[in-house]
């Protein structure tokens, strides 16, 4: 019975062994082979231990030569595993809640008495009869009961899961609360809200339009005889894959207004709101997964561009929403932002090519890319990067509804270009990988921290040069997985901070002032859900908003953090960020930060200059007393005055400043001191 | 709290269950530390206490060891009962009523819209999840992908021995990796809803009931093909292998069209995604492949 799995194993093993650990992405052509290593010597015996229980990690491949991985010295790398009672570590975070999935998001099926239940419980070795614990009802689900990305408005936290929506009171973050559990499956839940409005992405063909969790039934057992015959339909028109829109005016009762259909669904989504049109927003829909049948969506065409030129592939779709009369959204333009200027090809980009240091090598031309996986728009300055499968993309976004891509890059380390962020100033564009398709534990200590990375690219006149690589410094186990995954800028005024989830590798806090140098500045990590087999689990997303970090846990639920003091990042700089209220957060729809020209910010900046030793110690002290007084004496005349007197030679220093990032920071220093409030 | 859910599963364990070698080794372990006392007494009976629906098993040393603890957790819970009771009684025996007191405004809600323009209703708080019916085809899928990917397998496992060719060494490689990673997954599917992991096979040794060889998945290579392949050195296994492999993998994205062409079939989160992963991977591979073959033929002809 197990003659095909044993071959398989044995087969990959020599492979492996005879290969040295070369993978996908080198296959490329881009790195020389490395020479072939000696097998280690338990590794040659293991295969059929190995091969009797399907659950236990496959062991890493060696380091490819010339590549280096993760630090197997940091706290994180060994903590104990636990479902809600893993061992914790952290820097400069400070774990504040965890609000654990709600039962309605969780399998019901706890009957002992259920066959395949017991099966999988003795397969797993923990005998039979007893009624099936939490960590395993989340094995047999993992997936369809995943929590997904966030969003923000006021005090609500809207957490999105591939079985519907959850939404928090968030109004003191220490104390959040569940308020609504939205019932309407479909994955994977990608969640923008706008106003009274709330948008979520359905992909998978379960997704129904009116929210029931039956799905669409399966045939029936054939008879003997009629293996081959089909008896149901497998178009429907109940089914739903694409963006459905809902009124959440009363947010205990979220009403369906809208369900816009697209040929294949809706992996990711990005709401685009045109600073020109105060009537209509727009969605970006982008989809991944298979492109459904003409009989159950006229019009959707899955063949290659040769067959049929207006196949649903190479391109995305973007909704028109009329924001007072949502129930008429429809797609209004499907463009094909892939296309070869030159030829008119539609399928004009490949990832084939490379930046960095193997750009001189030949390399095959690879899979022409054929969708985004998401885009992020940054309005206030007319573009959107785009993480498009195999490359990553700029797009002029000045038109919203007609796109024009501007600028596209490769990387032969790049597995999956997955998602985008901007720095604040938008000179600089964050984008991951997520190599593995975030189900692989990818932060192992053999896993290259080239791959699975951050990629930082430089950002000038809609070029993009590549930068760094960032990966979460910390190796983790093999039973985590682990890849760079979503985050959002952290409003430290005169830096660059993304806060980051890396599934269960954390939330990684990350500096990218200088793009060449990225490094770590704050960190929270559990340890694996399971320590014998890996279960999904982590990090999806984590965002900072209005004060707070939240992140996203697929398994565990939600977690919610605030920043501390280090020597990395000083209270004045926390407290300069929380000077930052916004709205509404949707970070696929960046937003220009603003920090108002106060005296918290100043101190902020000082802090910042004193870091990099950009003025005289006496100085700075001259500069903090005169503040501290101004602030004591509540901003008197005198005061403000010596404050203001003091800001010409800050304005200097800055003329004269080493670093460009400090030259700023003295200038927004000097301009508070010209007129500053509390 | 710096301790496992699964080592207090693990402390339940019956020694005597028909568990794999390695699994069982590690839980005796486990159980063999928190029987000598090890654990402090105040983490075990919180974690018995999270746990005590699934510690009901009979018999062996941790039950001993359970029953001191749930006899120490008890003792704990009633001196507290009694505490409380003194001062507040209806907080400590009337959780049901004090539910009922609470399921006001500030209770969150289950709700399930309807299509759209439709109203939403509410559910009962007791709400938990569901999943539609899983489909055969589901579970044909994967066991059929299994096959497949072993036949991938196999051929990559021929290229040391039979070509010296830099990129499909390479290539090779990759497959080789990630084809035995996505086994992995399917077996795991497989296992952990209780379902074989390799197809039903009536007779056996790759032959139907009535004796004729079993049909090969969609893109296998034939017999004969594999054959040729082992017999092929250079630049003829070259071709082989990659006329052989786009041919596979073409198989795949029809198992895949096939799954997701099928009524009620990848509807569950974990095989959308899978089969939806396996088929952007072989297309790009494809690709790739069929560069190699156009930037080979020139050299053939010479």
């Amino acid at each position: 019975m197990n003659r095909f799995p044993s071959l398989a194993f044995r087969a990959a093993l020599a492979a492996l062994i005879l290969f040295s650990g070369v993978s996908r992405v080198h296959a490329q052509g881009s790195t020389p082979p490395p020479a072939a290593q000696q097998p280690a010597p338990d590794a040659a015996k293991t295969p059929d231990a190995e091969d009797s229980n399907p659950f236990a990690p496959s062991p890493a491949p060696p380091l490819p030569a010339g590549m280096t991985g993760s630090d197997v010295n940091d706290p994180r790398y060994k903590l104990t595993p636990g479902l809600y009672d893993a061992g914790e570590t952290s820097m400069g975070l400070k774990h504040l809640q965890l609000l654990k999935k709600p039962d309605a998001f969780q399998l019901g099926t706890t009957d002992p008495d259920d066959p395949k239940v017991a099966k999988t419980v003795q397969q797993l070795g923990i005998g039979g009869g007893m009624k099936i614990p939490k960590s395993l009802q989340v094995v047999i689900a993992e997936l369809a009961f995943s929590n997904s990305d966030l969003a923000f408005e006021g005090d609500h936290l809207f957490q999105g899961n591939f079985y519907g929506m959850n939404i928090y009171d968030i109004s003191n973050p220490g104390h959040t609360a569940l308020l609504t559990s939205m019932i309407c499956p479909g994955g994977q839940g990608d969640v923008s809200v706008y106003k009274n409005l709330m948008f979520m992405s359905v992909e998978m063909p379960n997704g129904r339009l009116d929210c029931g969790t039956q799905g669409f039934p399966p045939e029936p057992p054939p008879a003997a005889g009629h293996e081959k015959e089909r008896h149901l339909p497998a178009a429907q028109k109940d089914r739903f894959r694409g963006v459905r829109i809902f009124d959440i005016s009363d947010i205990k009762n979220p009403k369906q207004v809208a369900a816009v259909q697209s040929c294949r669904g809706s992996h990711t989504h990005t709401l685009v709101v045109d600073p020109n049109d105060k009537d209509n927003v727009y969605i970006y829909i982008s989809g991944t997964s298979f492109v459904r049948q003409a009989e159950e969506l006229a019009g959707c065409s899955g063949e290659t561009p040769d067959k049929d030129p207006n196949t649903a592939l190479f391109r995305i779709d973007i909704i028109k929403v009329p924001v007072a009369a949502p129930q008429d959204a429809k797609i209004v333009s499907s463009p094909r932002i892939f296309i070869d200027p030159r030829t008119g090809a539609i399928n004009g980009l490949n990832n084939g090519g490379s930046h960095g240091k193997d750009a001189t090598k030949p390399v095959e031309k690879a899979e022409d890319t054929n969708q985004c996986h998401d885009i992020t728009v940054y309005s206030a300055i007319g573009l959107a990067a785009g993480a498009c499968s195999g490359n990553g993309i700029l797009l002029d976004i000045k038109d919203p509804v007609h796109p024009k891509r501007v600028d596209a890059v490769n990387d032969p380390n790049y597995s999956y270009w997955h998602s985008a962020s901007f720095s604040n100033d938008g000179s600089k564009v964050v984008f991951t990988d997520e190599w593995g398709g975030g189900l692989g534990a990818r932060c192992r200590p053999n896993d290259p921290n080239h791959w699975g990375a951050d990629a930082i690219f430089h950002l000038h006149d809609d070029k993009l040069t590549f930068a760094s690589y960032y990966k979460l410094p910390a190796a983790q186990g093999d039973t985590e997985n682990c890849v760079a995954h979503n985050g959002s800028l952290v409003p430290v005024p005169g830096r660059d901070i993304e806060v980051q989830a890396w599934y269960q590798g954390g939330v990684s806090v990350m500096d990218f002032t200088d793009p060449t140098h990225p490094f770590e500045i704050a960190y929270f990590d559990r340890g694996p859900i399971d320590p014998k087999m890996l279960v999904l689990g982590g990090e999806w997303s984590a965002y900072w908003y209005n004060g707070n970090i939240y992140g996203s846990e697929i398994a565990r639920g939600l977690d919610v953090f605030e920043l501390t003091p280090t020597q990395f990042l000083t209270q004045n700089e926390i407290d300069a960020a929380k000077t930052v209220r916004v709205p509404v957060l949707n970070v696929q729809d960046q937003q220009k930060l603003e920090w108002p020209a106060n005296l918290t910010v100043a101190k902020a900046y000082l802090d910042q200059v004193e870091r990099s030793q950009a003025l005289p110690a006496d100085r700075i002290a001259a500069l903090r007393t005169a503040i501290h007084t101004a602030e004591s004496s509540h901003m008197s005349k005198s005061k403000v005055a010596k404050l203001q007197s003091m800001a010409p030679s800050v304005e200097q220093s800055a003329s004269s400043a080493k670093s460009p990032a400090d030259a700023k920071r003295l200038q927004a220093l000097a301009d508070i001191l010209k007129h500053p409030s509390a | 709290m710096k301790f496992s859910a699964r080592t207090c599963v693990a402390s339940a364990v019956a020694p005597g269950s028909p568990v794999s070698a390695k699994i069982r080794g590690d839980f005796a372990r486990v159980s063999r530390i928190s029987v000598s006392g090890i654990l402090p007494q105040p983490f075990s009976a919180k974690a018995l206490k999270m746990f005590n629906n699934v510690s009901q098993q009979p018999l062996d040393r941790s039950r001993e060891h359970q029953h001191k603890l749930r006899a120490v957790s008890g003792t704990a819970l009633l001196l507290c009962a009694m505490l409380i009771a003194a001062s507040v009684p209806v907080n400590v025996f009337g959780s049901p009523l004090r539910a009922a007191q609470t399921a006001s405004a500030s209770q969150p809600v289950v709700v399930q819209p309807g299509a759209p323009g439709k109203p939403s209703k509410t559910l009962p708080p007791s709400t938990t999840g569901t999943l539609p019916a899983r489909s055969q085809a589901d579970v044909d899928f994967m066991q059929g992908m299994i096959m497949h990917h072993s036949q991938a397998v196999e051929m990559t496992a021929l290229i040391p021995s039979h070509t010296d060719n830099k990129d499909i060494r390479l290539l090779g490689a990759k497959i080789s990796s990630s084809q035995s990673d996505e086994i992995k997954f399917m077996q795991r599917w497989l296992a952990a809803r209780g379902e074989s992991t390799s197809m039903a096979m009536p007779g056996m040794s790759g032959m139907d009931a009535s004796g004729k060889p079993m049909a090969l998945m969609p893109g296998m290579l034939t017999p004969e093909q594999m054959e040729a392949l082992r017999n092929a050195k250079g630049a003829e296994f070259d071709h082989l292998f990659l006329t052989g492999m786009i041919q596979h993998h073409n198989g795949a994205l029809i198992m895949v069209k096939d799954l997701f062409d099928t009524a009620g079939a990848g509807q569950e989160a974990d095989i959308f995604n899978f089969a939806t992963d396996a088929d952007n991977t072989q297309r790009a591979e494809i690709k790739i492949m069929q560069s190699m073959l156009e930037k080979k033929s020139p050299e053939e002809k010479r």
